[in-house]
């Protein structure tokens, strides 16, 4: 897949339209790599001109400033302000709800002031403009998907429509969890425990949301976080569902609906 | 007139008495640090009307919401009554408002009696929630002992108020057929009813008698409440005003900024500004973050003097749910515990509990050897996801996040602890600015499709 980097439009002296923050569950994480994929090749059919910034990419800091680490913060932090700012970057998009709400909420405060979306809404914008068109009965059909709120979309940031109306243009059939939207339950992974063993307690919070979601039969369970990913995936995996039970970011629903040229 | 001098000195005590306690519990919050609360006041508003005044968030869960509804309402307008039995205590006169409102006295007070049956109705029906059905929220281990008492005692403290309130007017509705000169005739919905069911045939002297136990009994439960409220959580129905207003308006997403860490980052990295003093290398090492009161905002020591332990939070949160040790309403509670110690400690002037003991002990000087470590965990702390649920779950929008923010804020940058496990996450940060020590390049993706 060809991908231009944020140095190779400067090269140019071109803008792309649009900054693709790849983030490092994106970058680094094999299962969070096929969403990357699936985003970027959605753009591609979109005819959307976009570039990431590649190696030049750092860590926005959200799993270091939620454990306390307010120095590592904002090491990291003001590199990719500075970057940022280097390269005039004004519009960004990423399929991270965590970067997205780090830059979105947080990089302000630091002189970042950038125009970014959650994927989540990129794709409603170019379902709804005729950009990207869905196949008449494809993969989906008829499904039954149940859709998980990631807490930094989600309650941090109001989002809870896009991703809704995204899934509805898969024709399959939506059912949502007892906890959803604003009572959505978290995945387990927020606030740095992704990187850290659970406190001792009766279960694992992915479990607890993993049973919930599996309790309403559904053949898909779709998620708009590369953390949610990895939680609900255990989880599905520890309850031995993962024949009957998938797992898909949003990206990789609409990517393999969509017609192609 | 001897009953006149009485209800002054009666009153003038209580009021004086609660006057010192709700001063001492407006320094306990300001032991808190400050917090900048400029911002659009509309907005403040907004929150202070929706959320405090309509409660908006409560109608999250109906149940509760229409019985605390009926409750609050009833209680709102009861107070309209209050100023008649001020009236009445001090010129030793009888329903004074009577004559020059007439009929619509009758209806103002008739409307008090509906509202009041309601909020016996509702009380009745949180005793039985919160002793006999087993609501989860109710029954954590935070609950245990005087937060359960006093959760109870205030259901039992409006009872015997609403039992005052029908003795005074159905007593009254049966005397007036006995001495109609004192009292004249009214038409109160209720006790125009129950007032004869329950009274009639008793004597005069008796009904006197039993009029002054309501009228008093009535003021006096006025009077324990109002000294009560500041020692108990039910000092929610005054400071959910306040902390609803002073709420922060900031995203929900966001963390709250810390310049002092920013600027000597930007410095570090030469993106200061260059015009800037040199920092003084001699200073003592600033605290980060909050392990005690004096080192959060004293918007959060208004939240957890705020909260009325309803635990919503708590039922919510994801560590709790899957028996992490882990409370947000906990938090709270014990923020509000450690305020209440440290408060009763700086005003007790013993030099024993100063940092330095050549100044005055103060919210700054001060060192009891102790800390919020002493009633928080770092399990409790170390389990909190920041998804915000508890935020959410709040009905007065206190924030029992940013509290634990705030300490993960000081063991990792004040006290350099906190979970092995995050070690390792940290050098990635640092040395290769990922979040994932795995992999080589971030465009690795683009070449194996």
């Amino acid at each position: 897949m060809q991908v231009k980097t944020m140095a190779e439009f400067a090269a140019e002296d071109k803008q792309p339209e649009i900054l693709f923050w790849v983030g490092c569950a994106g970058s680094f994480d094999d299962r969070a790599q096929k969403i990357t994929r699936a985003f970027a090749e959605i753009l591609t059919a979109a005819g959307i001109e976009f570039a990431i910034l590649g190696d030049e990419e750092a860590c926005t800091g959200d799993p270091a400033r939620r454990a306390g680490n307010e120095f590592l913060f904002q090491m990291v932090a003001l590199q990719n302000i500075e970057t940022l700012n280097m390269y005039g970057v004004k519009k960004m998009v990423t399929a991270c709800p965590h970067c997205f709400n780090t830059i979105k909420n947080e990089y302000p405060a630091l002189g970042g002031h950038y125009d970014i979306v959650h994927h989540t809404q990129l794709l409603q914008e170019l379902i709804d403009d005729g950009r990207i068109k869905m196949t008449e009965g494809g993969d989906f059909k008829g499904k039954r998907i149940t859709y998980h709120d990631s807490c930094y979309l989600g309650r941090a940031n109001g989002i809870y429509e896009a991703p809704r109306d995204v899934l509805q243009s898969l024709d399959g059939q939506l059912v949502e969890m007892k906890r959803s939207k604003q009572n959505g339950l978290c995945c387990g992974a927020g606030g740095a425990q992704m990187w850290k063993e659970d406190e001792p307690g009766d279960k694992r919070i992915n479990m607890e949301r993993t049973d919930e979601a599996l309790s309403l039969n559904p053949d898909i369970i779709a998620v708009n976080c590369p953390f949610c990913m990895t939680m609900m995936n255990d989880g599905v995996t520890g309850r031995e569902k993962q024949d009957k039970v998938m797992v898909y970011d949003l990206s990789e629903l609409v990517v393999r609906s969509m017609q192609r040229s | 007139m001897v009953q006149s001098i009485v209800f002054a000195l009666v009153a003038v005590l209580a009021l004086g008495f609660a006057y010192f306690q709700f001063r001492k519990v407006y320094a306990h919050i300001r032991i808190g640090k400050d917090e900048d609360v400029s911002g659009p006041a509309g907005e403040r508003w907004k929150n202070m009307l929706l959320v405090a005044f309509g409660q908006k968030k409560m109608f999250k869960r109906p149940i509760p919401a229409i019985l605390h509804f009926m409750l609050y309402v009833a209680f709102v307008l009861t107070q309209i009554e209050l100023i008649e039995i001020f009236i009445d205590g001090i010129f030793g006169v009888h329903r004074w408002f009577l004559g020059p409102l007439g009929g619509m006295y009758n209806f103002i007070i008739s409307t008090i009696e509906l509202l009041s049956i309601l909020a016996f109705v509702a009380t009745v029906i949180f005793l039985v929630r919160r002793n006999a059905l087993f609501i989860p929220r109710f029954h954590k281990p935070e609950m245990q002992g005087w937060p359960k008492l006093d959760a109870n005692l205030i259901l039992i403290f409006e009872l015997i108020l609403l039992a005052c309130i029908f003795t005074m007017n159905g007593t009254d509705v049966v005397l007036q057929d006995m001495d109609p000169d004192h009292y004249r005739a009214t038409n109160f919905a209720v006790s125009g009813f129950l007032g004869p069911v329950v009274f009639g045939g008793m004597d005069a002297s008796t009904l006197h008698v039993l009029e002054r136990v309501g009228w008093w009994g009535h003021i006096i439960m006025v009077f324990v409440f109002l000294n009560y409220l500041p020692k108990s959580k039910h000092l929610h129905i005054l400071l959910a005003f306040p902390n609803t207003y002073f709420a922060r308006l900031k995203p929900r997403g966001e963390m709250i900024n810390m310049p002092e860490v920013m600027n000597e980052v930007k410095s570090m990295m030469g993106l200061g500004d260059p015009n800037a003093p040199e920092p003084d290398m001699n200073a003592a090492l600033p605290e980060f973050g909050a392990d005690d009161v004096n080192e959060m905002s004293w918007i959060d020591v208004l939240g957890a003097y705020s909260c009325t332990e309803c635990g919503r939070c708590t039922s919510v949160c994801p560590a709790n749910i899957t028996g992490k040790k882990l409370s947000p309403r906990k938090i709270v509670m014990n923020v509000r515990d450690r305020a209440e110690e440290m408060g009763d400690k700086i005003r007790s002037g013993n030099m024993e509990f100063a940092a330095d003991k050549e100044a005055p002990l103060s919210r700054t000087n001060f060192d009891d050897g102790r800390t919020l470590w002493d009633y928080i965990t770092r399990e409790e702390i170390h389990a909190c996801t920041t998804c915000n649920a508890c935020v959410e779950a709040c009905p007065i929008l206190i924030n029992p996040l940013e509290m634990i923010n705030k300490m993960r804020r000081h063991e990792i940058l004040t006290e350099a602890s906190g979970p092995g496990d995050w070690m390792p996450l940290f050098n990635s940060i640092e040395n290769q600015q990922r979040a994932w020590s795995v992999g080589s390049s971030r465009t690795a993706w683009t070449q194996d499709a």
